[in-house]
């Protein structure tokens, strides 16, 4: 076979992970070719105007998780990046009041105390306690997980620093850490917590992009995955980048080509070539083949594995686990174009126990609002899911990102973002248009009981399935996280054991996607992490710093 | 409203004339005192919100606290050309200038802006009282200066959509003046003028007006603002973007030459980078001679940006083990550098840059030690211990976007 060997990566997939592989490689004097299939790179990560005027996140819509150090090393700032601060939570409640979460502590526990001044200190006693263990566990997100099955001189040495790492941990601190990964959520918030709206919004971080209940044993982890981002060294903080998530990939994207590295949009890739037990190269639709010294992929494992592969090339072993691995999509997604602000009835003044002043209420449509109103709500929403259907009343985690950086919609109009669980990929006789449009009636049935109204200002609604999110970008079963971040996937087992550090049975061909350690969440750690052990292999240094 | 404090009076703290405004809107009470009026720290519990809008959309901030004054007649220009280190006989109607201004010793007083306002007609903003400094300086000369310091209100209007925002408040048809120009237009019914000038290193303008149409002016700007996250901001998120913009800040990062007490506490115009603001070649102004003089042997002290190197900083807190604690705005206070054992320098303001997403610093360094890339040691405390951490001489301004010159349509 002859092909074109001119480069020395190639990356399938343009998405954040596969961006910041890419720019880590070219920054060590590598010559990277990256393969977008679609018109735009990003992934899950776009920002696009669909409906004239408003700019819309369609999938991912926070900021978190993307590790500080990428941020750095990339100098995403002088490229675009801005990250602007979402600063409080809001839950309304049936009956016109609300729970607030403040970015000011003592506003936070006198929202709390309202419900129970015994939760309204042991709100402050927990943040202290997810600090520590998000803390200690901060350095497992730039660690490659060692091998524990064969380990090497390598692998010693992350076990040992790792020991280290959490040996400022008391034992209470080591029984909630166990805890954390065996619990659910909602068990483990009411071993702190009395207030059932604090408890259900709470517990959802536990549930999101997974297809489980807040009672589902495992999702405490989940919980204390959304606690271990930070920006400006706060850990939890959550923000909102400005332009919308797409201005994340595409300054990731523009500091990979200033850095020399090529990106080829509408570049779809149908497979890698092997040969040799060894990856050469990949062949694009259309029959182009373009050779190269090593090949990363940034999609998923089922697609990593099962589709760019000649099956032949794997393990049967190893093919098992990959098809055993849970990637159940449980999401959806659902953009609105919006002609005035959403009227709350929470922060309208009209019932309640308490009356917000239009300042306060400002302040929080410029938060996050989480239609989590009790844990029996959201575990129904799951109910529905069990079985095959899309939640008739789900969670839905919103935001209005016009609030926060004004040039997302026209003067005077707004952009609402909500992400909506659960949609079952599953879903019982599969999703087709009519069932699309049930399900958006259904989000915004729901949401209008709580913001009376909102049918009269919508002026364009996009709604994504998790088929949709399969079908636009690539998502198998459209679940966000490229896998499901259950303890069971993490870590030492993400996706297989054994092959948790970015490379794979096939020599030359590595993973750098979000199903890779330590997972999903705009996070980019899979792709740095791929990308140093790449040159580790090629024996590059790391470049410049 | 009635229970607002007196404006009169001789009060260590008076309100502005937007008080009746900034009063209620500042619902933590964070007040600062500026010259001897309550100026608002942060409205909110955080100044985030306030800095981002400085940022990404439009902050408003009260500046009627600087010292304003007004010199007319024939001698006008002479005086300013006299004072200022610049050369001001260049300056035409309609336009602005930034200057320092030194003593005979030619190290620095104040700094500040002239605006041409007409034929002979200047505004000269400072930020301490200068007004006798100024009438013995126009000894001499045909004209009238006169302190409208408390007769005239000053907001400035910040970021990258300030000018929608002044736009959409009725500014559209006279258009966005220049880079460092100067207009006037109709605000809420009060004459206003506007100068695209500012002291965020953004897109911007300051606003000013009679004291008691000053209400009305930011009326209108906040409600025509609404549509642009439109937020008043204080002191603590000015300093941050000041910071970035590499301006610096009387007191902080200079003493004025006549209050200091020892010869080291003052600067020259070239010791804090402003040697571009020296016209040596203009017939006379205060300092010339020193400062002549001066250019004749190498600079002793720079000016510099300096960014701490974040993973020697986390270093120092992982051996304390703790994270990085970073400073929650601007800090002021001076902090020491080093090179190997020798001290050469110090910082004089610090903060960490949310927009750069770096802990940037403005320090006095040694000139041999002031080239961009030298790498240096600044001593902070972590955990009540003396501790240094690695920084690096780099280029300001840190934070320079295309739109701080820019004038949009």
């Amino acid at each position: 076979m002859s092909i074109r060997g001119d480069h020395d990566a190639v990356i399938v997939g343009g998405g954040h992970n596969g961006l910041v592989s890419a720019a880590y490689l070219a920054r060590a004097g590598l010559k990277v070719l990256v393969l977008e299939r679609r018109h735009l790179v990003g992934g899950a990560a776009v920002t696009q105007e669909v409906f004239p005027g408003f700019r819309y996140s369609v999938a991912s819509y926070v900021v978190s998780l993307l590790r500080p150090e990428i941020i750095r090393d990339l100098r995403l700032p002088e490229h675009g990046l801005d990250i602007l601060p979402l600063e409080s939570t809001l839950t309304p409640l049936p009956g016109g009041d609300s729970l607030a979460r403040w970015s000011d502590p003592d506003q936070t526990r006198r929202e709390i105390a309202r419900w129970s001044p015994r939760d309204a200190d042991a709100y402050a006693d927990f943040s202290r306690c997810m600090y520590k263990l998000a803390w200690a566990l901060k350095p497992l997100l730039s660690t490659v997980p060692p091998n524990p099955l064969r380990p090497g001189v390598r692998d010693a040495k992350t076990i040992r620093e790792l020991a280290r790492a959490v040996r400022g941990l008391d034992e209470a601190d080591f029984e909630r850490l166990f805890k954390l990964t065996t619990m659910s959520a909602a068990d483990f918030l009411s071993e702190w917590f009395e207030t059932g709206p604090l408890i259900a919004t709470m517990s959802a971080s536990g549930i999101i992009g997974t297809f489980a209940g807040p009672r589902t044993p495992g999702t405490a982890y989940v919980l204390l995955h959304h606690y271990l981002g930070e920006i400006d060294g706060v850990f939890r903080a959550w923000g909102f980048a400005r332009g919308g998530n797409g201005a994340v990939s595409e300054s990731i994207a523009s500091a990979a080509r200033s850095l020399g590295a090529e990106i080829r949009t509408s570049a779809p890739v149908e497979q890698v070539i092997t040969s040799g037990g060894r990856a050469r190269g990949v062949v694009l639709e259309g029959g182009e083949e373009i050779g190269a010294r090593v090949v990363l992929s940034g999609l998923d494992p089922k697609r990593t594995f099962l589709q760019l592969l000649d099956q032949s090339d794997l393990p049967g072993e190893f093919v098992k686990s990959i098809q055993r691995f849970r990637i159940r999509g449980s999401s959806g997604k659902v953009n609105l174009a919006l002609s005035e602000l959403p009227r709350f009835t929470c922060l309208a003044g009209a019932g309640g126990s308490l009356t917000r002043t239009p300042g306060e209420a400002e302040t929080l449509l410029r938060g996050a609002i989480s239609i989590s109103p009790s844990v029996d709500y959201l575990e129904r929403a799951y109910d529905d899911a069990k079985y095959g259907r899309f939640s008739r009343r789900p969670f839905m985690d919103i935001v209005i990102p016009s609030m926060i950086d004004p040039t997302m919609a026209p003067p005077g109009k707004h952009v609402m973002s909500v992400f909506v669980q659960y949609a079952p990929f599953a879903l019982d006789g599969g999703w087709n248009r009519v069932k699309r449009d049930a399900f958006g009636d259904a989000v915004i049935d729901t949401l209008a009981e709580f913001a009376p109204g909102l049918r009269d200002i919508i002026l364009h609604r996009q709604v994504m399935t998790p088929l949709d999110m399969q079908q636009q970008m690539g998502l198998t079963e459209g679940n966000i996280f490229h896998g499901e971040l259950t303890l069971q996937q993490l870590f030492l087992f993400r996706p297989v054991t054994g092959w948790a550090n970015f490379r794979t049975p096939v020599r030359g061909y590595y993973q750098c996607g979000s199903g890779a350690h330590p997972g999903g969440g705009v996070c980019g750690a899979p792709g740095r992490l791929a990308a140093l052990e790449v040159l580790r292999d090629l024996k590059v240094r790391r470049g410049r710093s | 409203m009635s229970n607002l404090p007196d404006r009169s009076g001789v009060s260590a703290a008076l309100p502005t004339p937007l008080h009746s405004r900034t009063g209620p809107l500042c619902r933590t009470s964070n007040w600062r005192r500026w010259s001897g009026f309550l100026a608002a720290d942060s409205y909110e519990p955080s100044h985030h919100r306030e800095y981002h809008a400085v940022r990404a959309a439009a902050a408003l901030f009260d500046i009627s606290p600087l010292f304003k004054y007004r010199l007319t007649g024939p001698g006008a220009r002479a005086l300013a050309d006299r004072m200022l280190t610049r050369d001001v006989t260049r300056l035409a109607t309609g336009r602005v200038l930034y200057s320092p201004w030194c003593d005979a010793r030619g190290k620095i007083r104040d700094d500040g802006t002239l605006q041409r306002l007409g034929e002979d007609d200047y505004r000269l903003t400072s930020a301490q009282p200068t007004l006798g400094w100024i009438t013995d300086l126009a000894r001499g000369l045909d004209v009238s200066v006169s302190d409208e310091s408390e007769g005239t209100a000053a907001l400035a209007l910040q970021g990258p959509l300030s000018w929608k925002v002044l736009a959409a408040a009725g500014a559209r048809a006279i258009g966005s003046p220049r880079y460092f120009g100067l207009t006037r237009a109709p605000l809420g019914g009060v004459e206003t003028w506007i100068s695209r000038t500012g002291y965020t290193g953004d897109l911007g303008y300051e606003l000013w007006m009679p004291a008691d149409g000053a209400c009305a002016v930011w009326d209108t700007l906040i409600e025509a603002g609404r549509d642009f996250g439109i937020a008043p901001a204080g002191l603590a998120a000015l300093d941050i973007a000041r910071i970035e913009a590499a301006l610096p800040l009387v007191h902080t990062d200079y003493v004025p030459a006549h209050e200091a007490l020892i010869g080291a506490q003052r600067s020259s115009p070239f010791e804090m980078g402003l040697g571009w603001a020296v016209d040596l070649d203009k017939p006379a102004f205060v300092g010339k001679e020193a400062l002549r003089a001066e250019t004749g042997e190498p600079p002793r002290w720079r000016f510099c940006g300096i960014a701490i190197d974040w993973d020697s900083l986390e270093r120092v807190f992982w051996r304390a083990g703790l994270p990085p604690l970073l400073p929650h705005g601007a800090v002021r206070s001076s902090a020491p550098l080093f090179h190997k054992s020798r001290q050469v320098g110090y910082a004089s303001s610090r903060t960490w840059s949310p927009v750069l997403k770096s802990y940037i610093g403005l320090a006095h360094i040694e000139a041999s030690h002031g080239p961009v890339g030298t790498n240096l040691e600044m001593q902070i405390t972590v955990e009540h211990r003396p501790a240094r951490v690695g920084v690096r001489v780099v280029k300001t301004p840190f934070f320079n976007p295309r739109r701080k010159r820019a004038t949009p349509a």
